[in-house]
Order: C-alpha cells, then sequence, then structure tokens
C-alpha cells in the first residue's frame, strides 16, 4: 500500500485492506434470535398501528413482529413479503426513521422506536436463508405482461403479475438486474451481494424471463413491446444527472455521485477505486450522503457535502445526516457552487453564500473556496428517455390510479412516475399495485 | 435507617429475610455464604431418616418460564430432599451456628409418617444449636409419592398427628410448612394449630409443568424423553402465595397463628406485601438462585427506606393489610369510578381501545386522528384498560363524588351499601 488519506489527487488503495473491510462490512449488523425476540417484546400490538399506515407497502407490523416474538420468522416473512417482496432489501434501505420507526409510538413516548427495520431484516433472512420462497404460481393465464426494469419497481409488478399466472418478460437496460438496488445503494447496506441474492430468489416463482441489455429507445421501443404484450409496465428509473451549471464543471475530477456508488457497489476489491484526498459532495440527498461517507470510507482525508438550502430542507434524514457527521463528513448548508477552479484538473470550487427566503433561493455575492481534487454532483436524476406519447409532468411520467400512464395498456412505477417519494420501498409498492390493476384489466378483457 | 430485626414464635434474627428450604442451603459452604451476605436466617434443606441417602436424577432438575429477555420468572423443580449423608449435615449445621449466633437456623424435617421416625430425628438433631425446626409436609414430587411432604400436608388429620409427635418430642419451636396443592389452605392451618404448631409457612411449590418439548413430546424437565410433573416457585406464584398467607391470617380459628411467607419473594416490596398480609417474616428461595445471595441487601435497604418512609416499624407492617381483605360482599356496591385517560401522557398505541372494544363494554372511543376517550356511560370500571395500558398513571379510576349522577347507571352514587343488603340479593338482610 503506497497511498495513504495524505496522497494528494484522486488515487486508490488509500486505506489497507483490513481497514476497508471493516469500513465496507455490515453497516446495521444483523439480530440475532436473542436480540430479535427481545426487540420484538417491545412492540406494544398497537390497534390500527400507526407503523402500518406510514409503511408504503402497508405492512403488517404488528403482526410480523409477534410472529417473530413468538419464534416463527418464517411467518413474520411471509406476512412481511406478502405486501412487499423486497422487504428485505428494504429492511436495510429505508429510511424508516422518517416512515414506520418515527411513528411508532414508542419513538412518540420515548425517543426510542422498536426496532422495525432490523426485525423485518431478521424475519426476511431467516426465510431466505432457508431458500424458501413461499408464494406460487396461480394457473397460467395465457396473457404476457413486458416489465421495462429490473429495479424494485420492475421486479415487485414481475412477480405479482407472475403470481397472478402471468408471463412475463423483463427488459433491462444493464447487465445485473435489480435497479438501484445493485447500482444505487452505498455498498455496506447491502452487504455480501444481497440485491443479486434477492433477485434470484424472487425469481423462483417462475414465469419471469429478464433479458439484459436492452435500452428502451435504442434496442426496442414503447410501440414494439405494445404490440408483442398484452400490457406494459414502465419502471426505468431516472437516468440522467443534472448539471451543476457552474463555470469549469467539465474539468477533470468532477463526476456524477451516481457513477461512483454503482462502481463502488460493483468492485470486488474496494481500495482498486480511486478517490480524492479532498472531495466535495455537491447536494442535500441521501445519493449525497451515500457518495460523502463512501469517499471517506474509502480513505478520503477531507470530505465535505455543501447543500444549497438549510439544513431543514436536506432530503437525506436527520438519521442520515448524523450518520456522515459521525463518519467524519463535513456539512455545509446555504451555499451554492459558483465555479469549478483548477487548471485542467479541479483544485478548488467556489461557492456563493444564500438566502432561502419567500421569493426563493439568493444567491449572495459572498464566496468561499473549497480546496478540492474530486466532486462528486449529487443534485439529483431526471427522467431519460422517456417514449413519445406519453405525458410527462414535472419531469416524471405522469400516472392516475395505480400506475396508469396517459396510453391505454401502459403502466407505470417508480422513480420515472409520478406519486411517493423516490424510495425503493415506495417502487414497490407501486409496481404491485400497478400488477394488480394490469391483472384487473386483463381479466376483464378476457 | 429502621430496625429490621425480627423475633418470630422466639426465634431471634437480624432481618426478617430468611432462605427457605432448597438448594441454597442444602451445606455449610452456602449457608456460610448467605449469612456473610447478610440474610437474617436459614431454613436448613430438608433432612430425611438415617441411612442411605436419597438420590437425585442426573438430567435437568429444573424447569423455567421466562419473560422476552430471559427474565425467570418462574422456575419448576423435581429435586428431592438432601441427598447428603444425616450426619454430615448435623455437623455443617452445629459449625455454623456456633459462627453465626445470631442469625436463625431452623432445620427443615422430613420422615416417614410414624412416630418413632419423628422421634428419632428430633433426638438426632437436638444438640446442633439449631433454633427451630419446620416440617416439610409441602414437597409435592418424589417425596409425595413416598407417602411423605406434601401426601401428609394434603391431609388435615396426618397434619395434626405429626406436629403433636413433633412437640411431644421436641421443645423446639416448630413452623409447619403447608402445600398449596390443597382445595382450601384453612383445614391444613388449622390441623398446624390444633397439632400445636408455633407457625405456619406457606406455600410449598405448586405442582406443575412448565411447558412440553414439541419436538419430543415430553413434558419439560424432560429426562431421557420423558418429565414428571415438578414443584412451580419464583415469581408467578406470588398472588396464590399471597392469598394463601392472607386467608389463614384472617379467617376466625387462624388468625394470630404467625405466619412465615413463601412464594416468589423476589424485592423488598414484595416481602412488605406478604408482611402486610400477616406474615411475620420471609422466606427467599427462586430470587436467590436466580441473582444470588446479594439480593438481600436491596431487600434490607428497601424495607428499611419504606418503613421510615412510613414512619412505621417493623411489627407495625405485619398484618396491616388484613382487616382490608374481605369477602366480595362486603365490597362497597357504591362505589363507583370511571376510567379516565391523560391525554397529555397517551401515546396513542390503542390497547385500551383494543381491550375494550372486543372484549368488554365498548366503553372507549376512537377518533380519527387516534384519540382515544372514556365513555362514561358505558363504562364499568372494570381496570382492563388500566392493565393492557403500556404507560403507567396514563388511565386511571377517578371517583365519583357521592350524589354525582352514574350516566350509566343512570343512579346517583350514594353511600356504602354492599351485596348482603343489595335489593337483587334474595337473602338481603336488610332490603332498602
Amino acid at each position: 500500500m503506497s497511498n495513504s488519506p495524505l496522497t494528494p489527487g484522486i488515487v486508490p488503495h488509500r486505506l489497507s485492506d483490513a481497514a476497508l473491510a471493516e469500513n465496507f462490512g455490515d453497516h446495521v449488523p444483523p439480530f440475532d434470535r436473542h436480540e430479535a425476540r427481545v426487540a420484538a417484546d417491545r412492540c406494544y400490538f398497537c390497534h390500527d398501528a400507526p407503523c402500518m399506515t406510514a409503511c408504503p407497502t402497508g405492512i403488517d407490523i404488528p403482526l410480523f413482529i409477534r410472529q417473530i416474538a413468538t419464534g416463527t420468522p418464517e411467518a413474520a416473512a411471509k406476512t412481511i413479503l406478502t405486501q412487499n417482496i423486497l422487504g428485505g432489501m428494504c429492511a436495510r434501505v429505508c429510511p424508516t426513521e422518517t416512515l414506520c420507526e418515527e411513528v411508532c409510538v414508542r419513538e412518540v413516548a420515548e425517543g426510542k422506536p422498536v426496532e422495525i427495520g432490523r426485525l423485518q431484516r431478521y424475519a426476511t433472512d431467516t426465510l431466505m436463508e432457508k431458500g424458501v420462497h413461499p408464494f406460487a404460481r396461480a394457473a397460467a393465464t395465457g396473457k404476457r405482461v413486458a416489465v421495462v426494469g429490473a429495479g424494485p419497481a420492475g421486479l415487485a409488478c414481475a412477480h405479482r403479475l407472475a403470481m397472478k399466472g402471468h408471463e412475463v418478460v423483463i427488459l433491462d437496460a444493464r447487465g445485473k438486474a435489480g435497479g438501484l438496488n445493485e447500482y444505487g445503494i452505498a455498498s455496506y447496506k447491502a452487504v455480501n451481494d444481497f440485491a443479486q441474492a434477492e433477485v434470484e430468489w424472487l425469481l423462483r416463482i417462475g414465469g419471469i424471463t429478464v433479458r439484459h441489455g436492452q435500452v428502451m429507445g435504442r434496442d426496442f421501443a414503447l410501440a414494439d413491446v405494445q404490440r408483442e404484450y398484452d400490457a406494459v409496465f414502465l419502471g426505468f428509473g431516472l437516468a440522467g444527472v443534472n448539471a451543476l451549471r457552474a463555470a469549469g464543471e467539465e474539468r477533470s475530477g468532477v463526476m456524477d455521485a451516481v457513477d461512483f456508488i454503482a462502481g463502488l457497489r460493483q468492485a470486488g476489491d474496494k481500495g482498486a477505486i480511486p478517490v480524492g484526498r479532498d472531495v466535495v459532495v455537491i447536494g442535500g440527498g441521501m445519493t449525497a450522503v451515500d457518495a460523502a461517507v463512501q469517499s471517506k470510507l474509502l480513505g478520503a482525508e477531507n470530505v465535505t457535502i455543501v447543500y444549497r438550502r438549510g439544513q431543514e430542507k436536506m432530503s437525506a434524514s436527520t438519521y442520515e445526516q448524523e450518520h456522515a457527521a459521525a463518519a467524519g463528513v463535513r456539512i455545509i448548508h446555504n451555499a451554492a457552487p459558483v465555479a469549478v477552479h483548477g487548471n485542467g484538473a479541479v483544485a478548488e470550487v467556489e461557492f456563493a453564500y444564500t438566502e432561502d427566503s419567500a421569493d426563493g433561493l439568493k444567491i449572495k455575492a459572498e464566496t468561499f473556496r473549497l480546496k478540492a481534487d474530486q466532486v462528486f454532483k449529487a443534485i439529483g436524476q431526471t427522467l431519460k428517455g422517456a417514449p413519445e406519447g406519453l405525458m410527462v409532468q414535472g419531469g416524471k411520467i405522469a400516472t392516475t390510479g395505480a400506475g396508469r400512464t396517459s396510453v391505454a395498456g401502459v403502466w407505470a412505477g417508480g422513480d420515472c412516475a409520478t406519486g411517493g417519494e423516490d424510495l425503493t420501498v415506495t417502487a414497490v409498492a407501486q409496481g404491485r399495485d400497478a400488477a394488480e390493476d394490469i391483472h384487473a384489466a386483463l381479466a376483464a378483457k378476457g | 435507617m429502621a430496625d429490621l430485626s425480627a423475633n418470630f414464635i422466639g426465634i431471634k434474627s437480624p432481618n426478617p429475610f430468611w432462605l427457605a428450604s432448597a438448594p441454597p442451603t442444602d451445606k455449610e459452604y452456602n449457608v456460610r455464604r448467605a449469612f456473610d451476605a447478610g440474610w437474617g436466617g436459614v431454613v436448613w434443606k430438608t433432612l430425611g431418616s438415617e441411612g442411605p441417602p436419597i438420590v437425585n436424577v442426573s438430567g435437568p432438575r429444573y424447569g423455567a418460564i421466562w419473560g422476552a429477555d430471559r427474565r425467570l420468572l418462574g422456575l419448576n423443580n423435581i429435586e428431592l430432599i438432601t441427598d447428603r449423608p444425616l450426619q454430615v449435615n448435623l455437623d455443617e449445621i452445629r459449625r455454623v451456628k456456633k459462627d453465626y449466633p445470631d442469625r436463625a437456623v431452623v432445620i427443615s424435617l422430613m420422615v416417614p409418617c410414624d412416630e418413632e421416625s419423628w422421634k428419632d430425628i428430633l433426638m438426632r438433631i437436638e444438640d446442633t444449636g439449631a433454633d427451630g425446626v419446620e416440617l416439610n409436609f409441602g414437597c409435592p414430587h418424589g417425596m409425595a409419592e413416598r407417602g411423605m411432604g406434601s401426601a401428609v400436608g394434603q391431609v388435615p388429620e396426618y397434619i395434626e398427628m405429626v406436629t403433636a409427635w413433633v412437640k411431644h418430642y421436641s421443645k423446639m419451636p416448630c413452623i409447619v410448612k403447608l402445600t398449596p396443592n390443597v382445595t382450601s389452605i384453612l383445614p391444613p392451618a388449622m390441623a398446624a394449630k390444633r397439632g400445636g404448631a408455633d407457625a405456619v409457612s406457606l406455600i410449598n411449590t405448586v405442582k406443575s409443568i412448565t411447558n412440553v418439548d414439541l419436538d419430543h413430546f415430553s413434558p419439560f424437565p424432560m429426562i431421557d424423553g420423558k418429565g414428571s410433573h415438578g414443584g412451580y416457585c419464583g415469581p408467578a406464584v406470588k398472588p396464590i402465595a399471597l392469598n394463601m398467607v392472607a386467608e389463614i391470617a384472617r379467617h376466625s380459628e387462624t388468625r394470630g397463628l404467625p405466619i412465615s411467607g413463601i412464594g416468589g419473594v423476589t424485592t423488598w416490596r414484595d416481602a412488605a406485601e406478604f408482611m402486610a398480609l400477616g406474615a411475620g417474616n420471609v422466606q427467599v428461595c427462586t430470587a436467590a438462585m436466580t441473582y444470588g445471595f446479594k439480593i438481600v441487601q436491596e431487600m434490607i435497604s428497601g424495607l428499611s427506606q419504606y418503613l421510615d418512609e412510613k414512619a412505621m416499624t417493623l411489627d407495625q407492617l405485619v398484618g396491616r393489610a388484613v382487616p382490608n381483605f374481605v369477602e366480595w360482599q362486603h365490597l362497597n356496591l357504591n362505589y363507583v369510578t370511571k376510567a379516565q385517560i391523560d391525554q397529555d401522557a397517551c401515546i396513542q398505541c390503542g390497547r385500551c381501545y383494543a381491550a375494550c372494544e372486543d372484549t368488554s363494554h365498548q366503553a372507549i372511543a376512537m377518533s380519527p386522528e387516534r384519540v382515544f376517550t372514556v365513555k362514561d356511560e358505558e363504562c364499568v370500571a372494570c381496570n382492563l384498560c388500566v392493565n393492557v395500558c403500556p404507560v403507567e398513571n396514563c388511565i386511571t379510576m377517578v371517583e365519583m363524588e357521592k350524589g354525582a349522577l352514574d350516566p350509566r347507571t343512570g343512579r346517583t352514587v350514594g353511600d356504602y351499601a354492599d351485596w348482603t343488603t343489595h335489593p337483587n340479593n334474595p337473602s338481603a338482610q336488610a332490603a332498602e
């Protein structure tokens, strides 16, 4: 190991293999059986529980926790997976602190919620480790549905459709299924290649074919799949990335945070991923936090997140912000990038102070500079490659009801569609609900 | 700090906390350590007749009931009386008593139900210096099948007979230990009194099967694929024990008979409750077996603090709740309370609603905003909502003032009146 956190430039192997293994190990370790029972015992089995209402997929949380408490985590897993087929990943990546755990009555009462996410992981891991797939397909309907995108929305939709007896073909742009579960989540949140294991487990329902390397608009058109299949579900996410709109943005060393995160996830040897000594991440969401924390974990000396608005406007949850701070990431609020300086490669980023007022964000005259040899842009993803003829609203495919687009026979869900937050769990709910709607529509057609 | 020294039927101890006859008092090593830890007395684990000692199983002797975090709530055992030679026990008792003259050392005894056996064992223990004897008429497993323990305790005539023998052949204070495995605790207690017992101690363990191994289909503790009933003890049996102690304390024929309270005493508070219901001291076993001897320090400090706060002596505590332990027919039927939910304390779990709506009187309303309120016109004050509420003092029972209108019954709250005078009672003494 020749490099250290102090080595200038964007270089690999800043930390020893042992340190990297520690840094990229399981972020929140799984419960063992006893820990799970103790955690489960804290659940009050609330009537019409607030946690259930807060869960976008409507998991019967008190019931599954009681099933854990009574020593039947497999039954608990089925309760979870019936509502959310990607319950295993959601247990790892859901911002539970702003969903189920935020409204847990014990959070309200004591500031310590029942650890629903970790309990969910205990249940789903137990079932998946046993290699059990607890769902079976209904009799074949003879109907065929195309699902564009093998992310959470597409997978959830495909599974539910397959369960109903339909034949499903998933067309996915990437080399592996999973979408952001595979490419967009911090490595330490889904260790041991969990995303792929979950996809394999999900596909065991049967009746689902995944075709990789299929980009809509390049390899096929919406009209093709409309013609060939009885229904189409679009769940291809947001493939575009917003630009900084700051002078010098093209300098080397400036890159998209999503590419960095995806590269890390795919890297067998994390140490081979080069990272700067002084890293600046621009943005205020989960992508910014994931890029910043992982830069630190790779051995960057200084990592700073800069967000143009105040702390209260950050879309990364308080929990995530605290996680970043604990990892040693500095977070600067109310500053917007105005220029990227350097001689070829980035050397500094210049920010102007901002003021968030009722009239919008005002850029002030006063600026400051941060030393940087690597800059990650994490200021949001955009809809890219939406087929012509589909109504788009606010940068997303417009949907009504259970994911119905403006075109009959075409449904959409997940990040590419309107409605709900851009979360894995929301995508799963939308994919599932669209599948139910597709099933009803196909049944009505006869 | 309150004076905790106790004088129980003439047996003095620096505090009222004794270790019950059980594994913790099986031998000199344990008892010395118990006394060093602060225990006021011990009842030495039950001695049997001279001869080859009894034999215990070498598989598990205990079964248990736990809370989620493995908190031991109930323990069940199939251990028998001492399995060490009689003389070894006697020599140890003598040595211990000599070194700890201020502590109570009582010897538990269990021998076959004939006069010679009792006469013989009493002679053997006479010169140990022990302070008294406790007759083990309670053990419900193993020894009972051989005509001893609870087999004696379930037949009042035998209790009386053996107690009389003991009083005849020995001058030592005699405590009769009662089994709860009876329909009523009163006949055995009365028999002990008739036989001349100086005190009764109760309860011994409750016949029980803690659980069934659902893979091997055997009761637990399981010995080579089979299980036998054991004796249940620990916090789970305390309510049963409290009732039995209180029944003896209040009954006209047994009132005044000293009681050593046993059954799930785990904290100073448990001890105080037993004493308030008439126990002159308490005996502890499961708590010590769970946490070790050191717990007595908490019992001592806790009871002292309580007595200080109440400005009460130990003697004033004993039996203080007995006059308030009445039969149902003497409860005031004109005492009306209504549940009241403190909205600031409520965490909106809805357990009170589920319990009341599904299983009780539909007396709690739930608004779309999850605000839970009591419907006074339906509330019978059953207290179930209080019991299921996870927040202490969030739901309380508020007494209605005399003269107020109870919206449930449409009647005003009146003066004390119980069932004995109620118009619905066919044998009412004086109807309104």
